[in-house]
């Protein structure tokens, strides 16, 4: 059998024949997508984003059957959105409907920390902890581990049908389909207690929305990740776009040092480095790439900044003996002072990271402060309009109020209510004339009480007496204020 | 009409031939992702189509197509309603001859009863009563401390059943003649008699005029109105004495109500309501403000 030696770039290192498939200028309207076979490396970057990726499934599988003690008749899932009961837990925190502004603050949150992510570091986001990236990622281990790296899966596409060929190709596909279907799987555990959708769910006992949103995630993940991939960052996602606009001349990103490379070509035994690039145009940053983009082009919007390009050509630099960091994290500025013999700098600090940071630090005081002042009690109150006000046969003058009261305790709570105006105010609750306006609302509940309020003729000198109610908690002993009026109709 | 299989220069695609103003359409293919998802939905009518009512019949045939599940949302909202009122049959059978006691005790069924009865006084009674019970000239505030015909809960309930000068035949019933139109007093008589009404009501009046009045009042409306005008709710006979008109209580609004003899009708809602809806607006017409506890205790009087 003859074989045909691959091309050296140097002694012992292959060039490869790899064309960068998705590069802008080979994409075509209509024109088939051709595969790419990522090559795996070795490196720091390729260890980071495997211990993220652990982590990030880890934490995604493993949280909804976290248990949190409320106490009550509460679910006791640390995080769960409870759409039947309209309530949102995490760990020691539950939002009601009416506080969704947590929720908003939250993705404020997020979205400025990426926006200062952005600006420092570049597409960190894209690189590392998007799930496109991470669930791709694993696609392509799975993929690795049945029909092996690059050449062999290349191979193996060209081969004509075999058993081989057959159960490598099932195999990956069922392991694509479990970890798709955990993927969905998992979803559901944060709406229904995880425990309970465990056991129903194999049985059909659970509920039609589980299944849907199973269904849903199942196809989308084994689709995304499986068949579509770098498409859906290249085509389909609007983050690409809009990080290009976060980013600046300062911004870090991944940068083949031409400066350094170029001239680039192969080198050869007992060549000399001078005169000529780092880069000997093996091309095992082309072949590692996912996105199938050649990083030597510049920067690209293909480019996700895995950094998967640095670990290739790093190992490569070793092995040639020369400098690590020909593609490094780095700007274009610096590749051109560089090039003018020019000292490089780095600049984090910029009135655009400024401004994110402190925008991001107040929204997070601002936050935190309304997290730690969250009561554990509402109160509202609606007066009446219909009528305005309502005179007594003796002349007084009543108005009829709505006192809303929320109980975000997981105990029944009795509440004190308080009526402050004119000293000839009179209060009292629809019911129970006399003592003390003392209820009680029961755990979780938001409950209406509707209350009098009369002043006696000779008192009203005015069209609307100001009232303030108060409502104290009896058990915890918080005190809610909200004011309101009562109409009088005077008009002298 | 431009000629088609122009060659745009710039992009080098061809144009479909539309041209608007020197706007020329490239013909540009359309991305494979949006193709996919029409012929999706082209498949997914079609599926539609087979499974649910779809189609008109064909000239001549009556309906249309049913398809193969017979979905229908009229019998759907049939069903839906159906459930809900068997959802609420359990608290309606509870007012069922319920007693105000027997509601007010369970917070449950009395918050059911107010919201079951808001929702029929705003489809029955808001159009007279005002949308908050407020009244209007001729048609009673039902929030304040004054009862034509009495305001405990079981008089509300009585009022419901059987209206007021409708056609029940226990209906409550009393009639004020109408002194002038039927010429009963005269002219200068039924000053008189407003301005001694003027009196008993504290306003302002002709001492002479009030004086000769009140020689009429106890002939004429004592009977009803009592000696001292402060009414009689057996009769729905009003207290004259109070700040509230029905119909005024200015001098000449006075006079045109003595004139003319009020006939204020209400319906009976006995057969037209259930029971248990009755019931229900009652507790909700008591709670509004004026409602008043079985011995005369006043709920609504402010405890003054
Ligand atoms: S940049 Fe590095 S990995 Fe890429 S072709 Fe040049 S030497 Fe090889
Ligand atoms: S060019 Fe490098 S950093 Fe960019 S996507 Fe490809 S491997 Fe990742």
């Amino acid at each position: 059998m003859v074989q045909i030696l691959p091309k050296a770039a140097a002694p012992g290192i292959e060039q490869h024949d790899a064309e960068a498939v998705n590069d802008a200028a080979n994409r075509k309207l209509y024109k088939k997508r051709e595969p790419i076979y990522p090559k795996l490396v070795h490196g720091k970057f390729r260890l980071a984003k495997w211990v993220f990726m652990i982590l990030a499934l880890g934490a995604y599988y493993f949280i909804p059957f976290l248990r949190w003690d409320r106490g009550g008749g509460a679910p006791d899932q640390a995080v769960l959105v409870d759409f039947e009961g309209r309530r949102f837990y995490f760990f020691w925190i539950e939002i009601w409907p009416q506080e969704i502004y947590f929720v908003t603050g939250l993705l404020i949150l997020g979205a400025l920390a990426m926006f200062l992510v952005t600006a420092l570091f570049g597409r960190v986001w894209c690189g590392y902890a998007c799930p496109q990236t991470v669930w791709t990622d694993l696609f392509i281990a799975v993929e690795r581990l049945f029909e092996g790296d690059r050449n062999a899966r290349i191979k193996l596409d060209r081969a004509k049908w075999s058993f081989d060929k057959a159960w490598r190709k099932a195999g990956k596909h069922a392991v694509w389909l479990l970890i798709a279907g955990a993927t969905g799987g998992a979803w559901i555990l944060y709406f229904h207690d995880a425990f309970d959708v465990l056991s129903h769910f194999f049985t059909g006992g659970s509920p039609i929305s589980a299944y849907l949103f199973f269904g849903i995630l199942t196809f989308t993940t084994y689709t995304l990740a499986g068949t579509m991939r770098e498409q859906v960052c290249t085509y389909m996602c609007p983050w690409p776009r809009i990080q290009a606009a976060m980013i600046d001349n300062d911004a870090l990103s991944v940068t083949y040092r031409w400066d350094r490379g170029e001239p680039r070509g192969p080198h050869k035994k007992n060549d000399s480095w001078e005169g000529r690039g780092d880069c000997i145009d093996c091309k095992a940053c082309v072949v590692a790439c996912p996105m199938g983009i050649d990083i030597r082009n510049g920067s690209q919007l293909e480019c996700i900044n895995c950094a998967l390009c640095i670990d290739a050509c790093d190992d490569i630099m070793k092995k040639v003996g020369r400098p690590t960091g020909l593609i490094a994290y780095d700007t274009d500025i610096n590749v051109e002072k560089r090039q003018a013999g020019e000292k490089p700098g780095f600049r984090f600090v910029r009135p655009r990271t400024i401004v994110y940071a402190v925008t991001l630090a107040l929204v997070a005081a601002v936050m935190l402060v309304a997290l730690g002042s969250r009561s554990t009690m509402d109160l509202n109150v609606l007066r009446d309009r219909n009528p305005n006000y309502v005179t007594l046969s003796d002349g007084s003058v009543r108005n009829s109020y709505t006192v809303k009261i929320i109980n975000k305790t997981h105990e029944p709570h009795q509440y004190r209510i308080t009526v402050e105006g004119d000293p000839a105010l009179h209060a009292w609750l629809l019911g129970q004339e006399d003592g003390d306006l003392v209820v009680t609302v029961e755990p979780d509940r938001t409950t209406d009480f509707r209350l009098f309020a009369a002043l006696p003729q000779d008192a009203i000198d005015r069209a609307s007496e100001p009232l303030l109610f108060r409502v104290e908690d009896l058990v915890s002993g918080e005190v809610q204020v909200t004011r309101s009026v009562l109409q009088t109709g005077y008009d002298r | 009409m431009a000629e088609h299989n122009h060659k745009d220069e710039v992009t080098g695609v061809d144009t479909t031939g539309h041209e608007w103003d020197g706007i020329r359409e490239l013909d540009n293919p359309l991305p494979r992702w949006w193709l996919w998802i029409f012929y999706a939905c082209v498949a997914w009518s079609v599926v539609y189509m087979i499974f649910m009512p779809a189609l008109p019949a064909p000239p001549g045939f009556e309906g249309f197509t049913r398809g193969l599940t017979g979905n229908s949302e009229r019998v759907n909202v049939a069903q839906q309603m159906a459930d809900l009122q068997a959802s609420r049959s359990a608290n309606f059978e509870r007012l069922q001859n319920a007693d105000f006691q027997a509601i007010e005790s369970d917070p449950e069924l009395f918050r059911f009863a107010i919201a079951a009865g808001r929702s029929a006084f705003g489809d029955n009674c808001a159009t007279c009563h005002g949308s908050g019970g407020g009244g209007a000239v001729g048609y009673p505030n039902l929030n304040d401390d004054i009862w034509l015909w009495g305001g405990t809960f079981e008089d509300i309930r009585y009022t419901l059943h059987v209206g007021i000068r409708s056609d029940h035949p226990d209906t409550r019933f009393s009639q004020m003649p109408a002194y002038g139109r039927d010429q009963l007093l005269s002219q200068s008589e039924i000053r008189d008699v407003t301005q001694y009404v003027l009196q008993l009501s504290d306003q302002s009046f002709d001492a002479a005029a009030a004086g000769r009045g009140a020689e009429i009042f106890a002939m004429q409306c004592a009977s009803c109105h009592m000696e001292d005008g402060t009414g009689d709710q057996a009769q729905g006979a009003p207290n004259l004495t109070d700040r509230d008109w029905l119909y005024g209580g200015s001098a000449a609004q006075i006079e045109a109500t003595i004139h003319r003899g009020p006939y204020g009708v209400m319906p009976s809602w006995e057969g037209r309501l259930s029971e248990p809806m009755i019931t229900a607006l009652a507790t909700y017409v008591y709670s509004l403000g004026g409602g008043q506890e079985d011995g005369g205790d006043e709920m609504g009087a402010g405890g003054q």
